[in-house]
């Protein structure tokens, strides 16, 4: 029996498969399963696989479910108790104050549990958006805490060892923007900012406090709204209609936004029964009444229809999308120069090398310009050295000249000092000769040679004055205490004569003195 | 950033704080979980019913890999399992194709339909396995394919243009049939137990069951579960794995008692007690495959298809593909782009006793 194809099949040998290129995945189920070469098999019996989606849903139901919120609307318009109304609860108190200086993100996350489902609600409110005199900026803050939240999330894909499957996924799963009920038109701070996030997160946009709108006024502005919308090219979220069951309510749903709502907790009784509503004069707003609100049609299209929908979408839409723009201004592609594909490692690696190549080319510029730098400096250095030991030299010879001129001049004065001196000798001996030859008059000569050089020679003079008429006599046997040679000449002055005979007073009185101790030590030592 | 209820109130595995992203943004990042009450219904359960319609839309793929020396009733219990013609039988061949000379791989792929649930199955085949003279390395070109899944799925998760649905070709489950000697493990079933247990789930099972008593077959059954502790092989469900104390009882009865499971296969059905089943016609009676205190195959289908198909899938996706991408990485150097985008680079995973694929 020649091996007739049964079944047609892929045969695997032990090298590896090359990589197909890369095809579009929206190519129908049916075309792939020919592509691959796959049959469709019925069974006989019961397998029991269609159990799947249950093992499947048991497994998320342990793992719990992640849901972000993020509300984007003015200080005051009504998002905190929107949320409170939409979740029943009574997340936070405190209200927030308009004198923000520019837009921050606050996020909660509350765990909330419904049967056996647990849901991680995380809740990010914008405040004070819309409250700045230039909101030019508003959005920024906004945009960039989406991203944010993208960018954590690639971050622990690209990770090496990474855990995915236990992340608290915290990106937006979708947008509440919140409409200032006008009745006119949005508001360019609106448009820009659905403009700018609307690649970003999928935004349903939501007209808040309708209670202040009327009935035909509402359908008009809605009109309004969405051709405005549409005509700046804004894409909101649209529920989707691919699956039958709930393909038509979805439809339908979409004709009807932007919903208009009305948020309270206060409980209010109608008729026999409480409802939550907002109380005026003039009569009572129900939140859960059709006719009142769309609240209920909200909430039944965020959480009971399209909450799945919408994490999928923002996980295989806009994260995607962020992702690989990211990637891609990283430099990376995944077709080459060629168009052939190019593997991220091989892309990678290219870059690694060039970043390599780049950086040492750097370090050895760098190295060039210190090694330049180094000697440049070292140049300048040794001319320095060599102008100031120039300078050392000529200093030091004019120094040295300086000390010849002035040993030159000390030479000559003491060659003049010494022929001074001798003349001053030959000149000396010269007078006593003279002196020896003349006698009495040498006195006078003496006195009058000594006269220019000298005048009153006093060696000691005793204080202790005291009259005495002896003492001229004992002149001789006193010892000279003082000696006064007071010139001859000046004695026809009368001033000198008194002078002269005061100091001979003196004398006398001191010569008596002298005997007196002389006489007393003398009897002492006998 | 003020800290509301205390942390105690909220479940430990949940309250773990969003590590700072970079760049970072000028707003506070750090949720504060608190444990709100619901003051009435608002739908949050009917999540899962959106879950489970947009599961049963996409679809599932299985691939379930048969490992066993020939004539163990491979590809006959594989169409047991899965109630058709799965897999061509042996037998069928013609008698003129030799035995392969080395380890072949056949991957066949199916869809089958239940209860609006699609699967893709593919069943990967390993002819030629243990049939050798000398059988060394002899696993290693399956080691190979499983690696070569694995580096499939690892390019495509990598592109930068990824596409919606990643294509799963990686063996989520690997049958080892074990011949009833009733003495012991073979050194070769040893040896390739030993170093595809890392990769790969095993579920070691017991081939053509039929050869033994009861008694034989709890003796043999003990041998080979101590004979497998004792080597330190560890066969799927792991125990490292089991995650909370619900999941460590059941998995630990299963463990003990009933692993490896000793089954019988047949498509053939015949008449018994008024009933058709499926069963195997002997002089001495017939052995019903579904009846439990004939052969444990009801166990065996009830855990890798009933109970356990979505957790095979997930142990491979998030341990062992995972332990392979970090290799990977890590003997690369690091393929994630950009150096700027790597955080800390983690200490290399322990090198498993098996070659990569290059």
């Amino acid at each position: 029996m020649a091996s007739s194809e049964v079944g047609r099949h892929l045969l695997f040998q032990s090298h590896m498969a090359t990589k197909t290129t890369c095809m579009s995945s929206q190519g129908s189920d049916d075309e792939q399963r020919k592509r691959e070469n796959i049959r469709s098999l019925t069974m006989s019996g019961h397998v029991g696989f269609e159990s799947l989606p249950d093992q499947l849903v048991n497994r998320s139901i342990q793992q719990g479910f992640c849901f972000n919120i993020l509300c984007v609307g003015e200080t005051g318009i009504g998002k905190s108790t929107l949320i409170d109304t939409l979740f029943n609860t009574n997340f936070e108190d405190y209200e927030s104050s308009h004198f923000c200086p520019n837009v921050k993100l606050k996020a909660q996350t509350y765990e909330l549990q419904e049967s056996n489902v647990r849901l991680k609600l995380t809740i990010v409110n914008t405040v004070g958006f819309g409250d700045q005199i230039n909101k030019e900026e508003s959005y920024q803050p906004i945009v960039d805490y989406i991203d944010a939240q993208f960018e954590a999330y690639l971050q622990e894909e690209l990770k090496i060892k990474r855990s995915l499957f236990t992340y608290h996924d915290s990106r937006i799963h979708v947008c509440l923007y919140f409409i200032s009920p006008t009745g006119h038109s949005l508001k360019t701070l609106d448009l820009l900012t659905m403009k700018n996030l609307d690649s970003k997160v999928n935004i349903i946009p939501v007209i808040a406090k309708a209670d202040t709108v009327s009935k035909t006024e509402l359908q008009e502005f809605k009109l309004k709204l969405m051709s405005e919308l549409v005509s700046n090219g804004v894409q909101i979220y649209q529920f989707p209609t691919d699956d039958d069951t709930i393909a038509k309510d979805n439809a339908a749903m979409n004709g009807l936004l932007p919903f208009a709502v009305v948020g309270s907790m206060d409980e209010v009784k109608v008729g026999n029964k409480v409802v939550k509503a907002r109380q005026y004069p003039w009569g009572v707003v129900q939140v859960e009444n059709e006719n009142h609100c769309d609240f209920v049609k909200l909430r039944e299209m965020l959480i009971c229809t399209n909450m799945e929908d919408l994490r999928e979408q923002t996980h295989t839409r806009h994260y995607e999308l962020y992702r690989r723009c990211k990637l891609e201004e990283m430099g990376f592609t995944d077709v080459g120069p060629e168009n052939k594909p190019v593997s991220l490692q091989e892309t990678y690696e290219a870059k690694r090398h060039e970043f390599h190549g780049e950086r040492q080319r750097k370090e050895e510029e760098m190295k060039q310009m210190f090694v330049q730098r180094v000697k440049e400096k070292e140049a300048i250095l040794k001319e320095t050295e060599r102008e100031l030991q120039a300078k050392f030299e000529h200093l030091k010879r004019l120094h040295q000249e300086e000390r010849m001129k002035l040993e030159e001049k000390r030479r000559l004065l003491e060659e003049e000092i010494i022929a001074f001196s001798k003349k001053k000798a030959t000149s000396e001996i010269f007078h006593s000769q003279s002196f020896v030859a003349t006698g009495s008059n040498l006195r006078k000569d003496k006195d009058r040679k000594k006269e220019p050089g000298c005048g009153f020679e006093l060696l000691c003079v005793d204080v202790r004055t005291c009259e005495n008429s002896g003492g001229r006599k004992d002149a001789e046997k006193a010892p000279i205490f003082c000696k006064t040679e007071v010139p001859e000449h000046r004695r026809s002055s009368s001033q000198a004569n008194f002078i002269k005979k005061k100091l001979e007073v003196c004398f006398d009185f001191a010569v008596f003195i002298c005997f007196i101790t002389l006489y007393l030590v003398n009897g002492h030592s006998y | 950033m003020s800290k509301g209820l205390p942390e105690t109130r909220t479940d430990a595995a949940m309250s773990e704080l969003v590590p700072e992203p970079r760049p970072k943004p000028a707003v506070p990042m750090k949720p504060v979980s608190i444990n709100s009450n619901l003051l009435g219904y608002i739908g949050i359960d009917t999540i899962i019913e959106q879950m489970r319609k947009k599961t049963m839309k996409t679809g599932f793929d299985f691939n379930i890999m048969v490992v066993g020396q020939s004539g163990l009733g491979k590809s006959t219990l594989v169409n047991t399992l899965f109630k058709s013609q799965v897999s061509r039988k042996a037998s069928s061949w013609n008698r003129e194709e030799k035995i392969p000379k080395t380890v072949e791989i056949k991957a066949i792929g199916h869809v089958i339909e239940e209860g609006g649930v699609k699967m893709k199955l593919t069943v990967i085949d390993t002819p030629g396995f243990g049939d050798q003279i000398n059988n060394e390395n002899c696993w290693e070109p399956i080691e190979k394919y499983i690696n070569e899944q694995y580096e499939k799925f690892l390019k495509e998760e990598v592109n930068i243009a990824r596409k919606k649905r990643i294509p799963d070709t990686r063996v989520h489950c690997c049958l080892y049939f074990i011949s009833p000697t009733g003495h012991s493990l073979r050194p070769l079933d040893l040896e390739f137990m030993k170093h595809l247990s890392k990769v790969v789930n095993i579920i070691p099972v017991i081939a053509k069951a039929d050869t033994m008593t009861l008694e034989e077959k709890s003796e043999f059954k003990q041998r080979v579960r101590k004979e497998l502790e004792v080597n330190g092989i560890e066969f799927y469900p792991q125990k490292e794995f089991d995650e909370d104390l619900e999941d460590k009882t059941e998995n630990d009865k299963i463990r003990q008692e009933s692993m490896p499971f000793a089954v019988v296969g047949s498509d053939k059905e015949y008449q018994v007690n008024g009933k058709r089943v499926l069963g195997r016609k002997t002089p001495w009676g017939i052995i019903e495959v579904e009846n439990l205190n004939h052969c444990e195959f009801a166990l065996l289908r009830d855990f890798v298809i009933r109970t356990h198909l979505q957790d095979l899938k997930e142990v491979t996706h998030n341990i062992h593909y995972e332990t392979y991408r970090a290799k990977r990485l890590n003997d690369n150097g690091g393929l994630p782009p950009g150096e700027g985008l790597l955080g800390n680079v983690l200490p290399p995973v322990p090198a498993t006793p098996c070659p990569t694929a290059e």
